[in-house]
């Protein structure tokens, strides 16, 4: 029996707008503790939220760039529960009414998406730091009352990698739309994942569990990797899988159950009685579409129609934007090259190369690649041979020719020098040369591969396999 | 005491800031005054009192001394809201409508007793000992605003400020003979003001007549960005002339004369102000209400769970009182709350905190917000065809201390005739109609969302009609 | 109607520390009011709105602009214990 993962995403976006969500205090990172703070945010008696016009102007464009449904009429509730980091007793947050429903991201849809407000900071003053050895703790309200927009997809994802690329996806949107910074290790991007499985096939959803505060996509693709493997063993042998938070160590690799402060609430929510409804009018609306960049389904688009590449590249190039922008400059300096064939040398070889990092911060100039990508197509250098050129790039940089030059690395002519190569392979390898000759064409691996080691892949296959069917009379 | 002060405190506000625009009277004397006199106070009424006089602008209420309930915070003098959780606690900031007031000329003389948190109808909540009635000082002077109104009808301040939420400022006002005028929700903003029900509760005047009300409210009330709920009215706030009720038509709920607990004393009192009232050309009609009876249902659903969310920040982390547990965190939250909050906000804290828990949700605070469209419909009728609706504003006159503490039901039915208002939103005023038995009446008129004017107008023609003196307990 | 389980499940989600007999007189004084607010579950309020909120203005959305903050002196001013600057509390996993 094979199991298939169901798996839904979290993620809290940290909003770059110059005050908090609720009051008129900065933003801030790193500053001495509570000296961004007001009665509003310290939760002092008396006090009163009023919301912040950019932060809702900027979970419409968010709202807008992942094609949700935005509510004409959306409010804030209350989500009750009692901790040091929480100053009211409340987090106000939106709950059956967000500003957003629907949409999708590449993909995976959109459950939904809202707007709260960051909890403070609690720093373990104690001797292990984690939460459960300190006696006392200390709370900083710096971030207390930051604006978050928090998104929720539905649980399309199949899988730890499809998460991991999937929240790339998502960053370099967040960033592009510039609502935010979206750096893990500051927190201004948060994921939490929630995990089920169930078997193949069937349509049922399994009890899912919550994998709370990864701080990097690689710890979500891991922990999610290993939470799959921990509840499929639970489920092949015949256990239930418990409905619980649980944390994911990327030392050990392990998941322990995190008793969060969060476990077994009940939040009471309702209506935010200090807070009017927000309503989105027109104005509002066109305001947020105007400031929207080019979106990775509209750039994909785009690289179909204009550049007619195929919807696969299209996609790899317009989904990291990266990768696409890189990918134009590159296009820009290699006129005659085929759009396609561009894409395949920068979504292909440049970007296993690569990985996640931005090729624009690698020492692969775009100019670079365009001339070496122009000598493949004049056939100054086979395929085989420009991608070690290539790995010289990524490694050092430098000026594809030059390196051509330097490494002999051009392609072989098609004179005589290369049909003296290939007479010496068919000598060596005399029952294929047999086989070719009666009729068998596919024999040609062993003597294709001779000339390939003896010109250290410089020569041109196709070249190669004329030859030896000319020499064979095949 | 000099000579003048027998004069100096036969004087209203509008008085008091007419002879000082005038030169007769200093600021400093009307200080003097009246700050020997809340020194003096024998009723419990003030928690605090000034020393100096702060300096304030020379506005239209220039030099009149005045006094806030508790739960205003004002910078660097403590604002307890009635409550031991907040002992002591000085605010690092000053409410929006203190701010006002101030800016309008007003000293602020002082802060006024009240019922813990605003939870009460006898300022017998107060962690800081009850308050006697001037009329007859073995009975309560009403709720939550007991300090401000004991304060101004026993002459101890011109005038006060207070918070009604299901009657607070009203009930008070009745029990002790004086005016109290709770405005439409959103005229005055509630930044400053420590929260019991944020979507009810609402501050407002106590003073000695229609006109000082008018006055005060006028300096009160106004847009402010700080309060999100908050709404600039659509009228000046003018000081009330009308002489008459021609064409005026009052409509009295046909469930008045049923209301439980409803006393003979106040009905009779209610009937007389309803003749006075056509005697000033009237007209006075029954109006169906059908929903207001179920208004005490729907309020102590509503104004509890909202309070036991608004005073959830009550927990010894940041400021006021903290009781450490030893056995760490959830044992600090338990104590410092036990020992912090008097039995009757611990009681609505859990009857909220019940009424919002999971699977009560719809049952209670649902159908609560439910009952309440209704009551505002059926007001939004009423209205098309009445310009007021009238009640008496409480069903008794002051009762005595200890009366009704051990039945906590029976104290929420004092606010029968109160409640209808701040759920539906709308403005309404009490003014003395008479004794009952020795003891104040009081007389409620309601209007329609930013009727104050109209309302304000309608309450002095009834005022100079009855001519209601309470001058007798400011000896 | 709210028996003594329910009182104390209540109590803690309250964060309120109840004696013995205070469960018990909660309990009683709790199901009296509770009665009471039966009533409205007798009104046929059959799609009729809620009032969530009594003033439907729009949006009274703040400007993104700053405003002075408190110093930390300020801010800590009532504080009942202070460490490192912020506030000393008993730590939640203890
Ligand atoms: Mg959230
Ligand atoms: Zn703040």
């Amino acid at each position: 029996m094979s199991f298939e993962p169901v798996i839904g995403l979290e993620i809290h976006v940290q909003l770059r707008t110059r005050t908090k969500m609720f009051c008129g205090c900065e933003l801030s990172f790193g500053d001495p503790p509570n000296t961004h703070t007001c009665p509003v945010c310290l939760g002092l008696p008396g006090s009163l939220p009023v919301a912040n016009a950019r932060a809702v102007h900027f979970a419409l464009m968010i709202g807008l760039a992942l094609e949700c449904e935005l509510a004409p009429r959306s409010i804030f509730h209350r989500k009750n529960y009692f901790y040091p980091d929480l100053p009211k007793g409340y987090q106000i947050s939106q709950y059956d009414e967000p500003l957003c429903r629907g949409g999708h991201l590449g993909d995976v849809r959109i459950h939904r998406v809202h707007m709260e407000e960051d909890a403070a900071k609690l720093i373990h003053v104690g001797e292990s730091g984690r939460i459960h050895g300190a006696d006392t703790s200390v709370v900083d309200f710096n971030r207390g009352g930051t604006p978050l927009v928090e998104i929720v997809s539905e649980p399309d994802i199949r899988s730890g990698e499809q998460a991991r690329e999937w929240l790339i996806l998502l960053r370099e949107t967040m960033r592009q739309l510039g609502v935010s910074d979206v750096n893990m290790e500051e927190g201004s991007l948060r994921c939490d994942a929630n995990v089920s499985v169930r078997p193949a096939g069937t349509e049922t959803l399994g009890t899912k569990t919550e994998l709370k505060n990864m701080n990097s996509f690689r710890f979500v693709e891991r922990g999610i990797k290993a939470e799959i493997a921990r509840q499929t063993a639970l489920v092949e042998a015949g256990d239930e899988v418990v409905q619980e938070t649980l944390h994911f160590d990327p030392q050990s690799g392990s998941i322990t159950s995190l008793r969060s402060k969060e476990e077994a609430h009940d939040y009471r929510y309702f209506p935010e009685p200090d807070l009017v409804p927000v309503k989105v009018t027109e104005e509002m609306v066109q305001a947020a579409r105007a400031e929207l960049p080019e979106l990775p389904a509209d750039r994909a688009a785009r690289y179909e129609s204009e550049l007619s590449l195929s919807a696969d590249s299209a996609r790899a190039l317009a989904f990291r934007p990266a990768l696409g922008a890189y990918f134009e400059l590159v296009l820009a300096q290699a006129d005659g090259t085929p759009a396609q064939t561009v894409a395949n040398w920068v979504a292909g070889d440049l970007a296993t190369r690569l990985g996640d990092a931005d090729p624009a911060d690698s020492k692969v100039a775009p100019d670079a690649l365009a001339r070496l990508v122009a000598m493949v197509g004049e056939k100054a250098v086979t395929a085989g041979a420009a991608r070690q050129v290539l790995d010289r790039l990524v490694a050092e940089g430098g000026d594809p020719a030059a390196i051509v030059e330097a490494e002999g690395l051009g392609a072989m002519g098609g004179g005589d020098e290369l049909a003296d190569i290939v007479r010496a392979a068919i000598e060596a390898n005399p029952d294929a040369a047999e086989k070719i000759r009666g009729g068998r064409g596919q024999a040609i691996g062993p003597i294709i591969g001779h000339v390939m080691r003896e010109t250290r892949g410089a020569a041109d296959a196709g070249e190669v396999t004329r030859l030896v069917r000319e020499q064979l009379g095949a | 005491m000099t000579a003048g002060t027998d004069d100096l405190l036969a004087l209203t506000a509008a008085g008091l800031a007419e002879r000082i625009r005038a030169g007769d009277l200093s600021t400093r004397e009307v200080w003097d005054a009246y700050r020997e006199r809340a020194a003096d106070d024998d009723l419990n009424a003030f928690l605090w009192v000034a020393g100096e006089a702060p300096e304030t602008g020379d506005g239209p209420l220039g030099g009149v001394p005045f006094a806030a309930k508790d739960l205003f915070c004002v910078r660097g003098v403590p604002s307890q809201a009635g409550s031991r959780i907040l002992e002591g606690y000085r605010p690092p900031y000053t409410s929006a409508a203190v701010e006002r007031i101030a800016a309008a000329g007003a000293p602020l003389l002082g802060k006024t007793n009240q019922d813990e948190f605003a939870m009460g109808s006898s300022n017998e909540n107060s962690a800081y000992g009850p308050v006697l009635n001037p009329w007859d000082r073995t009975r309560v002077p009403g709720g939550s605003s007991g300090g401000s109104a004991a304060a101004v009808a026993a002459g101890l301040v011109p005038w006060a400020i207070g918070t009604d939420t299901g009657g607070s400022i009203r009930q008070p006002a009745a029990l002790t003979g004086i005016v109290g005028l709770k405005p439409t929700y959103g005229a005055v903003s509630r930044y400053g003001m420590i929260a019991f029900a944020s979507s009810l509760d609402q501050a407002g005047p106590l003073t000695r007549d229609v006109t000082d009300a008018a006055l005060l409210f006028g300096a009160m009330t106004g847009r402010d960005e700080r309060d999100a709920t908050s709404l600039a009215h659509p009228e000046e706030i003018r000081l009330p002339s009308a002489r008459d009720l021609k064409g005026i038509r009052l409509g009295v709920p046909d469930d008045v004369e049923s209301a439980e607990g409803i006393e003979p004393g106040v009905l009779a009192a209610f009937r007389a102000t309803l003749a006075r009232a056509q005697e000033l050309g009237a007209e006075v009609d029954t109006c169906p209400l059908p929903h207001a009876r179920h208004g005490i249902a729907a309020y102590y659903v509503i104004a509890p769970a909202e309070a036991s969310s608004n005073l959830a920040r009550y927990d010894g982390v940041r400021y006021g009182l903290r009781v450490d547990g030893e056995e760490g965190l959830t044992a600090m939250y338990e104590k410092t709350r036990r020992a912090g909050f008097g039995e009757e906000v611990r009681r609505r804290i859990m009857l909220g905190t019940y009424a919002l828990s999971a699977g009560y949700y719809d049952a209670y605070y649902g159908r609560a917000q439910r009952v309440r469209t209704k009551i505002a419909q059926d007001f939004h009728s009423a209205f098309e065809r009445f310009d007021f609706v009238v009640t008496p504003t409480s069903p008794g006159v002051a009762f005595p201390l200890g009366a009704k503490t051990d039945d906590p039901l029976s104290m929420y039915l004092n606010d029968f005739f109160t409640v209808p208002m701040p759920l539906a939103g709308i403005p309404a005023i009490s003014i003395p109609s008479g004794l009952s038995e020795g003891l104040p009446t009081g007389f409620q008129i309601a209007g329609p969302a930013f009727s104050e004017n109209r309302i304000l107008d309608a309450a002095f023609a009834l005022e100079q009609a009855i001519g209601f003196d309470g001058s007798g307990v400011r000896a | 109607m709210i028996d003594r389980a329910e009182v104390l499940h209540v109590a803690r989600l309250a964060r309120l520390e109840l004696s013995g007999d205070e469960v018990d007189r909660m309990a009683g004084e709790l199901s009296a009011v509770l009665d009471h607010i039966e009533k409205i579950s007798e009104l046929d309020l059959e799609g009729v709105e809620p009032t969530s909120h009594v003033v439907e203005v729009a949006d009274a959305l703040r400007p993104d602009e700053p405003r002075p903050s408190l110093s930390q002196e300020e801010a800590l001013a009532s504080a009942p214990a202070v460490a490192d600057g912020g506030f000393e509390v008993p730590s939640p996993g203890a």
